[in-house]
């Protein structure tokens, strides 16, 4: 099933700023109302868009599901190791050993009406990449297995 | 022996079976024997942190494991002084429990290597399978009730998924939908139950709950939507329906973790009315005790009467896991009903509980392995109604006897563990009320009847044609069967260990109410 | 009075959304109007848990701004995000059983979705 060129090519022109529009929500997790899942979703609201605007055959080419896979894979590995890097710093599971360091993400965060850092809280941000790529790859899986389960049943 | 892994015990204990998890779609593309080893060194080390965990607890009490912070006490506002962290808090009665679960996740994650390889999308199997086992792991040794609701969800997410695995037709899938619809339900109960209790009480901790219960009406009313659901999860009549349907149409290493997975739910259960709610479940009239002993008492009589008409081997079995849940909630029932009678408890209130909680773990050995005999000869015949299949004596032998242990065993028959905890149950049960004792006996009785039927049609009689073909099964099937036919042999023979060093502290942690709340709280 | 039905008014709607999901889940026979009222009823508890977190005159949780006395715990939030999520996850599994059981047995209808049976 395609639709219209008008909409196929303003499904086109969104898709890249759905993806950057979700991935701010991921990074600005920690400062504003947001994170890793809503971007995410966010992120895969555009994948969505391309799925109901194309032809699924014409689709499978940009969103591979192998791909997905192994994003999804790779947003969980990062949660999971991200949770258990705190054990290698004498902190317990989940330990924010990042914060207060003064490498990554560590700034102090200011007192009193800022426009938020983006360089701080440790270990949150992190997470929040972690999870938005996970539900990125596999909100977006979803959606192929079900559209291509459409797909097969009208084939016969 | 303060070793980095032993003070992250806990946290491993979930990390590992997830690690699994995540990783096996990637480790899936490798091939088949990647897939597999990776599976078998999941498991293997699944069950050796469980096993481990347990040991410390026995050796030094009560651990307690605080996510990202070194104490309970440490939290970050200074004048709100309670946890609000998440922690997980492991006494003997989870240690009891994360040995069960971990030990027949790899008694069934080896067995289910050869069984399921003739199905496709085996990586997802075992994905799932890895977060049933980080579920019901994570179920046992939470202390944080929202926590418990998570993997409460997650366990019965991942386990419709594997009902429904194959597809067989849409009828696994059916099951699933139906299995994943009344645990949602459910589950949405649970967590209305714990809405009601954070916002009266600001707190989700349990033993930061159980110290600041009042028993508001609200509360009664949360206890209700909290045990019923769980309840529901464990299989208990009369909300039994969900069993036979997913127990019967999922794969048969699956339904023997089903099991655990149920048993998990009865974990929560027992933790909460005794944990939660305790002293405060005994009124001048009568006490909650009842509720679990008419369950019980229901789901006995009831499942085996079910059980007993059945054609396919695995709804029978199904009906016989209901109607052994039942003999679980009747002792420890007893237990709860005497729990404000300090002479009654010490008489036979602990013996009762003892019996119940070591029916569990005997339970999850004994049905675990009927379940997956059930799954062999499906797995060698293609079919599991008990009218057609006769004569596999001959072809399987040593099915048939792994087969004879588990019905023997779970008919309470010695020197199977199946009688040792029966025996504690009959005894103590038979103090408080001596019909209650004479219903759980009767009962063993038609489960023996019905057992002996099955025993009868499946492996008696001469050789049939269309099995000829049948032999025995593979060497990971057989191991698998083997590990949880050896502990059914072993803690028949000698349930006295068993009992003194894994059950009784056990009970003694579900009694004491008091002791759970100091370890998180301090001060007695 | 009035003041005192306007904070009343989200346990309400709670009650008038779990009846809803709870009618649609009984009385509907499609299999996907029943899992929209399993929705409702998600929704209903997840509104719950928010209603709950409500302090009147409370402080947003940031620590480095708020008196902690007049901050609100931020739990209940935490949670309903929780609860969401895998409120998803729940959905978009049982829409795909749903999907399943509409392509071997061709109905969606509850009365006639009944191959299980004992």
């Amino acid at each position: 099933m395609k639709m219209t060129k008008i909409v196929r090519t303003t499904a086109d022109v969104f898709y890249p700023f759905c993806l950057v529009f979700g991935l701010y929500v991921v990074m600005h997790g920690h400062l504003t109302p947001g994170g890793g899942f809503q971007g995410g979703a966010v992120m895969a609201t555009g994948a969505a868009l391309l799925l109901v605007a194309h032809a699924y055959e014409d689709i499978t080419g940009r969103l591979r599901k192998t791909a997905m896979k192994i994003l999804e894979a790779i947003g969980l590995m990062m949660f999971l190791f991200a949770g258990l890097s705190g054990l290698l710093f004498e902190r317990p599971f989940m330990g924010n050993w990042m914060a207060f360091t003064g490498k990554w993400f560590s700034h102090p965060v200011a007192h009193g009406p800022n426009p938020g850092d983006l360089n701080t809280a440790g270990l949150l941000p992190l997470l929040n990449i972690g999870v938005g790529i996970e539900v990125l790859g596999g909100l977006t899986i979803i959606l192929l297995y079900m559209l291509s389960g459409i797909h097969a049943e009208k084939k016969p | 022996m303060d070793t980095f892994v032993m003070r992250h015990l806990p946290a491993l204990l979930i990390a590992t079976p997830l690690f699994a998890a995540f990783l096996m779609p990637l480790v899936g593309t490798a091939g088949r024997t990647a897939r597999n080893a990776w599976a078998f060194l999941g498991a293997l080390l699944t069950a050796a942190i469980g096993l481990t965990l347990a040991w410390k607890v026995w050796t030094t009490g009560t651990v307690l494991y605080v996510f990202g912070a070194a104490t309970p006490q440490q939290t970050l506002p200074p004048d709100a002084a309670f946890p609000i962290r998440i922690m997980f808090q492991v006494d003997a009665m989870s240690a009891l429990m994360a040995v069960i679960a971990s030990l027949s996740a790899l008694g069934i994650t080896i067995y289910s290597l050869s069984a399921e390889s003739k199905q496709s999308g085996l990586e997802t199997f075992y994905a799932m399978l890895f977060l049933l086992i980080a579920g019901v792991l994570g179920m046992v040794v939470t202390g944080d009730l929202f926590n418990f609701f998570i993997f409460l969800e997650i366990s019965s997410l991942a386990g419709a998924a594997l009902v429904a695995y194959r597809i067989d037709d849409g009828v696994a899938v059916e099951a699933g939908l139906k299995y994943a619809l009344l645990s949602t339900v459910g589950a949405l109960a649970v967590l209305t139950a714990i809405g009601m209790l954070f916002a009266q009480y600001n707190a989700l901790n349990m033993a930061t709950l159980a110290s600041r219960l009042q028993f508001t009406a609200l509360d009664k009313v949360a206890l209700v939507l909290l045990a019923v659901p769980l309840a529901m999860k464990c299989g208990a009549v009369p909300m039994h329906f969900w069993t036979p349907d997913t127990y019967t149409t999922a794969p048969s290493s699956v339904t023997a973790f089903l099991v655990v997975s149920s048993q998990a739910s009865l974990y929560g259960l027992f933790r909460i009315l005794y944990t939660l709610y305790g002293d405060l479940l005994q009124f001048s009239w009568a006490t909650f005790g009842w509720f679990l002993i008419v369950l019980g008492i229901l789901s006995m009589f009831i499942g085996v009467t079910m059980a007993i008409p059945q054609k396919d081997v695995k709804r029978l079995m199904a009906y016989h896991a209901v109607s052994q849940t039942g003999y679980m909630l009747l002792g420890v029932g007893v237990g709860l009903a005497v729990l404000g009678n300090a002479d009654a408890l010490a008489k036979y209130g602990k013996t009762a509980m003892a019996g119940g909680l070591f029916h569990i773990i005997n339970h999850a050995m004994y049905k675990g392995l009927l379940f997956l005999t059930a799954g062999a000869v499906f797995y060698r015949c293609g079919t599991r109604n008990l009218n057609k299949l006769g004569g596999l004596g001959h072809t399987m032998p040593w099915t048939m006897v792994f087969f004879m242990i588990g019905a023997l065993a779970i008919a309470g028959v010695p020197p199977f563990n199946g009688f040792a905890s029966k025996l504690l149950i009959y005894e103590s049960v038979f103090r408080f009320s001596p019909f209650l004792s004479i219903i759980a006996m009767i009962v063993s009785i038609l489960t023996l009847a019905s057992f002996v039927k099955v025993f009868h049609s499946m492996f008696m009689g001469p050789p049939r044609a269309e099995f000829a073909a049948a032999r025995e099964v593979p060497a990971p099937m057989f191991i698998g069967m083997a590990i949880l036919a050896l502990f059914v042999v072993v803690a028949g023979l000698a349930p006295q260990p068993f009992i003194e060093h894994m059950i009784n502290p056990a009970v003694d942690a579900l009694v004491d109410r008091a002791g759970y709340i100091a370890a998180i709280l301090g001060g007695r | 009075m009035m003041s005192y039905l306007l904070l009343k008014l989200p346990y309400f709607t709670v009650v008038v959304l779990t009846l809803l999901g709870l009618a649609a889940m009984v009385f509907k026979k499609n299999l996907i109007k029943i899992l929209m009222g399993l929705s409702l009823l998600e929704s209903a508890v997840n509104l719950f848990l928010i209603v709950t977190g409500y302090r009147t005159d409370g402080v947003a949780p940031i620590y480095t701004n708020a008196p902690s006395l007049h901050m609100t715990l931020p739990t209940v939030q935490a949670l309903t995000l929780t609860s969401i999520v895998i409120g998803v996850a729940t959905s978009a599994m049982m829409l795909s059983f749903a999907m399943v059981i509409y392509k071997k047995y061709g109905t969606v209808n509850a009365e006639k979705v009944k191959k299980l049976k004992g």
